[in-house]
């Protein structure tokens, strides 16, 4: 067959593609519609937030963490807060612990829902995509009543949480959580079982557990290969000690594997929610926390489950009241550079439900 | 019944022709208009949402308005196009679509339309030469998403053509002609009625070749959004596109019409005028169409291939075996 030789193409693909999910541009050379070569290009949305929070007071960086993964703002809030509140060896009330745990596991939701709708988008399915948006719709209306925005909320404090929860709040999401969980067996009804969409995703983009801990991933890219690793139970902090819940594992590493986790993590996060708001004490919202928060000089480093991963804040300080170094571990950087391996000897087709299941987030890829 | 062919070519049968011709037309691209508001209406329901209501009363204007913007936009010809065939390419497409409308009996009298009496062959002829429009508006437009998605649909297409062809040919044996008139009106006296019920493979093949033929979802990969940004029509804007869109929906119509013409009675039914029957007929096979636009994602390329060549044709081809031989028993 040596002897039909065909010539290979580049296609540019982003970084304004409706299915790079922002600013993402993949160079690609393909033979036919395989892929022979990809090459990912980042950056296009670096906003140097690194470099910025050595020139801001630790509370002043808490809104620029909220633009990093933008559609999970609260954790991103908690990683900054937790960190400076573990240098600093805080006690955080009882409360705010658990209005944290409640708005992080809301978010958590929320972002699942946000790539479940994307995903199926990119799969050719219309519909799922805007049920998804309805329910996020509902928990970012609920976050809008705590702190006062949709998107970038600004919420967590060192040491607690800026607002307490208006009267009433508590019940809401409790409401929404009986609602919601609810709501989850009709994704499996609509997508989960569909033969096309199992046909699209089964078997395609395997990445083997040799190469995820290799790769340095984490979160739903690192469990959807079978290693049950989850920082909220193998390092834990705040209190999810407290909670009864699993950790959904799946078992072939494929890009259905992934989109089933998402689902079954949807899951796990309301029970925690419904748990956590039969239990919410009275109390402070915020611990005793100095006027200026002045972090002892030293190196530290916490890492929480994020909804993408592990999302990890390395702190460097010399003592004064703005970080020497501030290094963040964006899980969604760390899991796309396995890109590039799993798309060889693809399909074009196979490039959208691969990169669609790695889940990233632009804003944290280039930070 | 009036026959067009049965008369000798006069100025006044010329006239009446032409009448009928345009109003054939203009009926047709009354109905396109109102499908694609019916379309967004129908999806938004079913999604959740409202649909368009914001130009004339219920965004009953919707289409209008729509259209009228793509006649006022600037008419883009990328620099590096092959001119002459970007140019023609929406035309190609879109005239066979107008043209497989001509043998479609809308009523029993059906005077504004030809019997021919290889009317069906005629249907499936010319529906495939839109394909030569599109692989040539994929190749013209010189972008490489337009390429890969003008391929696509030609492997598509052409593949999908034989099991529809196949899968109409119960049909043609029960009723032992090519003519869609006869047809109708063989489903009238058959012993099983409407040809659903004898035919219900050859229905369930038709339709899903259908869809592939339509490039709508679950086939839609020729104009797959999220990998080929639009695929063959990329590059097109104005009204070179609104040719492709309005040629993608009239095809819409004129394959359910012709599911309606081949396995639903056609025109006939009790009580209501004949035309009646029949648009209520189509808009059935019509709403089933957006149904499963909400409804299901994408298929991939090689497994849409496989599908056809693996499972249709020879299902199809069953179909043609067991039709032959039940009519050979009794």
């Amino acid at each position: 067959m040596c002897a039909l030789r065909s010539e290979e193409m580049i296609l540019n693909v982003g970084p304004q593609h409706p299915s790079t999910h922002g600013v993402f541009r993949l160079v690609v050379t393909i033979d036919g519609e395989q892929i022979v070569d990809a090459d990912p290009v980042v950056g296009y949305l670096h906003r140097g937030t690194e470099k910025l929070a050595e020139d801001l007071q630790y509370v002043q960086i808490i809104p620029y963490t909220d633009r990093l993964d933008y559609v999970a703002s609260m954790l991103n809030n908690y990683a900054l807060c937790h960190t400076v509140e573990y240098a600093l060896d805080l006690e955080v009330p009882a409360r705010a612990e658990y209005l944290r745990i409640i708005v992080m596991e809301l978010q958590r939701v929320a972002s699942h829902l946000l790539f479940l709708g994307t995903y199926l988008l990119d799969l050719g399915a219309m519909s799922p995509f805007l049920y998804a948006f309805q329910e996020r719709e509902q928990i970012i209306m609920l976050f809008n009543e705590i702190c006062g925005a949709r998107l970038t909320y600004n919420y967590m404090r060192v040491g607690g949480v800026q607002w307490d929860a208006p009267p009433g709040w508590i019940e809401k999401v409790r409401d929404f959580t009986a609602q919601m969980q609810k709501k989850v067996p009709m994704y499996h009804q609509l997508v989960t079982g569909n033969e096309i969409f199992l046909n699209r995703v089964r078997g395609i983009g395997v990445i083997s557990q040799e190469d995820g801990i290799a790769y340095a991933m984490s979160g739903i890219n690192l469990r959807s290969t079978g290693f049950n690793w989850d920082l909220r139970k193998n390092r834990p902090y705040s209190i999810y000690d407290q909670f009864e819940w699993a950790v959904p594992v799946g078992k072939n590493g494929d890009c259905f594997d992934r989109y089933f986790i998402h689902l079954q993590e949807i899951e796990q996060s309301l029970n925690i929610v419904a748990q956590a708001v039969e239990r919410v004490p009275d109390g402070p919202i915020i611990g005793k926390v100095p006027k200026l928060v002045r972090v002892p000089a030293g190196e530290y480093y916490r890492g929480i489950e994020g909804a993408r991963g592990e999302l990890g804040v390395y702190l460097v300080s010399d003592g004064k009241d703005k970080p020497y170094r501030l290094k963040l571990r964006r899980p969604s950087f760390v899991n796309l550079q396995i890109l590039r391996k799993l798309l060889i000897g693809q399909s074009m087709a196979n490039l959208i439900a691969i990169l669609g299941a790695v889940d990233i987030v632009l804003g944290e890829v280039d930070a | 019944m009036f026959s067009w062919q049965a008369t000798p070519l006069r100025p006044l049968t010329l006239l009446g022709m032409l009448i009928g011709v345009v109003v054939v037309l203009a009926l047709v691209l009354g109905i396109v208009t109102y499908l694609i508001y019916f379309e967004r209406k129908v999806i938004g329901w079913m999604q959740g949402r409202i649909g368009p209501n914001r130009v004339g009363p219920l965004g009953l204007l919707q289409s209008v308005a729509d259209v009228l913007k793509l006649l006022i936009k600037e008419d883009i010809i990328p620099a590096n196009a092959d001119r002459a065939l970007f140019l023609l390419a929406p035309v190609i497409a879109f005239v066979p679509s107008f043209m497989v409308l001509a043998v479609i009996p809308y009523t029993a009298s059906h005077i504004f339309t030809a019997n021919l009496n290889v009317g069906l062959l005629y249907y499936i002829a010319l529906s495939s030469l839109t394909i030569l429009g599109i692989v040539m508006a994929g190749w013209a437009s010189n972008n490489k998403y337009s390429l890969l998605g003008g391929m696509r649909s030609a492997a598509q297409m052409i593949s999908y053509e034989i099991p529809l062809g196949l899968s109409v040919l119960g049909v043609v044996m029960l009723a032992g002609s090519l003519n869609l008139v006869t047809i109708v009106q063989h489903q009238a006296t058959d012993r099983f009625g409407w040809y659903i019920i004898p035919q219900i493979i050859g229905f369930v093949v038709f339709m899903i070749a259908a869809l592939a033929e339509l490039n709508r979802t679950p086939f839609d990969l020729p104009e797959a959004e999220s990998e080929l940004v639009a695929g063959y029509f990329t590059e097109y804007s104005g009204f070179r596109f609104a040719f492709f869109m309005l040629s993608e929906y009239v095809y819409v119509f004129a394959i359910s019409a012709l599911a309606t013409t081949l396995f639903l009675g056609g025109w006939a039914g009790p009580f209501l005028p004949s035309w009646l029957w029949f648009a209520i007929k189509t808009s059935a096979i019509i709403f089933f169409l957006f149904w499963v636009r909400a409804t299901m994602p994408r298929m991939r390329g090689d497994q849409l291939m496989s599908f056809a060549w693996k499972v249709l044709i020879p299902v199809a081809l069953f179909n043609v075996v067991l039709t032959g031989a039940l009519s050979l028993i009794g």
